[in-house]
């Protein structure tokens, strides 16, 4: 159990440097320029120089800040992110914890994220980074109702939160293509969502630099500051991890109901790779929007989200639940 | 004393401690941090009894919505970075009290009652049977609390609607 955890750890850590490294290449790659090339073969060890350069700077505490939360703020982020990783299944029965309520369990957990940045912002005893944290605390809590219902459609589909169950229930094709419109539209609705809950651009309002000059971690340097970067690249990939098990069929390789000798040589393809690619092509497209869309104003964010996903995931849900007491799914 | 029992004696002082320091924190922001704690202990307790449902409502519930409406209000009202003032001493002597007789009366009353166990075979937490159980209509089902409570929530959503809305003129 402690050996699982520390590989756990190792991966996570070592996940974050490499996201780290292709966030950096893929804006270079929108951008039409080359990104990080000096240190290392293709710049590939620039994230190292710059852990290690966050390692050496100094964490300073502001003096009106109240010490105890500031210092436990960013622990509390990297914990709730760390904590979701657990139910997601990497490979064909590799698996940390089969949770018979996964899909709940995660969506439990990453509500709890926001805690950490209201503590971050209201601690920091410095406006930018309490309106930094005001604004993801209404970001957040109204962008998981449309997450919650977009993952309510799947588990109508499969009547299972466990995300094992979710996964077998598509090998004989992934939702997306078994579940016809209403499924895209919630994995579309999923997607979006999820981008703002995670904060990130065209959703990173909490940070928002040219506004707030950071947000909620204004006020912190060095490896607390490494820290919130950690969880936020954590929370990154169990959202895509999320997306592709749930709509993508997770390490369940390309199949076609009926047409044996073809699932046959896709199950050649390791249940790894199939999950790794999905989840970084999820990933991919996120960095894209980063890049591709400017950034909303907050009532513009809130406007998005209760006048057009909600209601729309709303009658979504209706229609998926129609289609799975008709049984008009494959 | 086994791993099992540590862990219960670190949930319980979670719980404990946390409602402790939420009750004595003098900031009213630590406050609801506290209480945070205590509510988290209380799922992992879900957890530690196998009850993973429950123990993921309690997260869903509690600490991603109530703690967080809490500490919204605290952010849009009070004073949250000032200590609040102490309160007068007849006030801490009766809640006292008063804490301390309804932790009497509670555990008097745990005491007295002797717990049968039940004889019913076990019901396996799917969601369809918690789905079934929380619509059912038979002894032990739930449908009129949900229902009670479902409207409830629709009329402070439609209040909330008639106060926010902006009238046109």
């Amino acid at each position: 159990m402690v050996i699982t955890g520390v590989c756990l750890l190792v991966f996570l850590v070592l996940l974050c440097f490499f996201l780290g490294y292709m966030e950096r290449k893929v804006a270079a790659f929108m951008e039409i320029r080359l990104g990080p090339n000096r240190v290392g073969p293709k710049g590939s060890l620039q994230i190292v120089a710059d852990t290690v350069k966050l390692l050496f700077k100094e964490g300073l505490t502001p003096d009106c800040a109240d010490k105890f939360l500031f210092n436990l703020a960013p622990g509390i982020m990297v914990v709730t992110s760390m904590l979701a990783v657990a139910p997601i299944a990497f490979a064909k029965d590799f698996q940390i914890w089969n949770i018979n309520i996964g899909v709940l369990y995660v969506s439990a957990i990453s509500s709890m994220g926001v805690i950490g940045i209201l503590m971050a912002g209201w601690s920091s005893s410095n406006k930018y980074s309490l309106i930094g944290a005001m604004r993801s605390g209404a970001q957040i809590v109204s962008y998981e109702l449309s997450i919650g219902l977009s993952l309510i459609s799947i588990v109508i589909l499969t009547g299972s939160l466990s995300l094992s169950d979710i996964v077998y229930s598509q090998a004989n094709g992934w939702w997306i293509f078994k579940g016809h419109i209403p499924i895209i539209i919630s994995f579309v609705i999923f997607i979006i969502a999820s981008t703002a809950e995670i904060n990130r651009a065209p959703f990173d309002l909490t940070e928002a630099e040219q506004e707030l000059t950071g947000g909620f971690h204004t006020e912190y340097a060095g490896m607390k500051f490494a820290m919130f970067l950690l969880s936020e690249y954590i929370n990154l990939f169990i959202v895509s991890a999320i997306a592709a098990t749930i709509f993508l069929g997770g390490w369940m390789p390309f199949h076609i109901g009926g047409l044996e000798g073809f699932n046959h040589i896709m199950d050649f393809i390791p249940s790894s790779i199939w999950f790794f690619g999905k989840t970084f092509f999820i990933i991919f497209v996120i960095m894209w929007f980063r890049w591709t869309f400017p950034r909303l104003r907050i009532d513009q964010l809130l406007n998005l989200e209760w006048k057009y996903l909600l209601p729309i995931s709303m009658v979504n849900v209706l229609l998926v639940t129609l289609m799975a007491i008709m049984g008009w799914h494959f | 004393m086994s791993a099992s029992t540590v862990i219960f004696y670190i949930l319980a002082a979670v719980i404990l401690g946390g409602g402790l320091l939420a009750v004595t924190a003098r900031k009213i922001f630590r406050a609801a941090v506290f209480l945070l704690f205590s509510l988290i202990g209380i799922a992992g307790l879900y957890f530690y009894l196998n009850y993973e449902f429950l123990g993921a409502v309690q997260i869903v519930v509690y600490v991603g919505g109530i703690v967080v409406l809490i500490i919204f209000s605290i952010f849009l009202t009070a004073e949250s970075g000032s200590d609040m003032k102490k309160p007068a001493l007849a006030k801490v002597i009766f809640s006292g009290l008063s804490a301390a007789f309804g932790c009497a009366l509670t555990l008097w009353l745990i005491k007295g009652q002797t717990f049968l166990p039940t004889l019913d075979p076990a019901v396996a937490p799917s969601i369809k049977n918690i789905g079934l159980q929380m619509l059912s209509t038979t002894q032990h089902g739930y449908i009129l609390p949900f229902e009670v409570v479902s409207i409830l929530l629709l009329s402070a959503m439609i209040g909330c609607i008639v106060i926010a809305i902006k009238v046109k003129k």
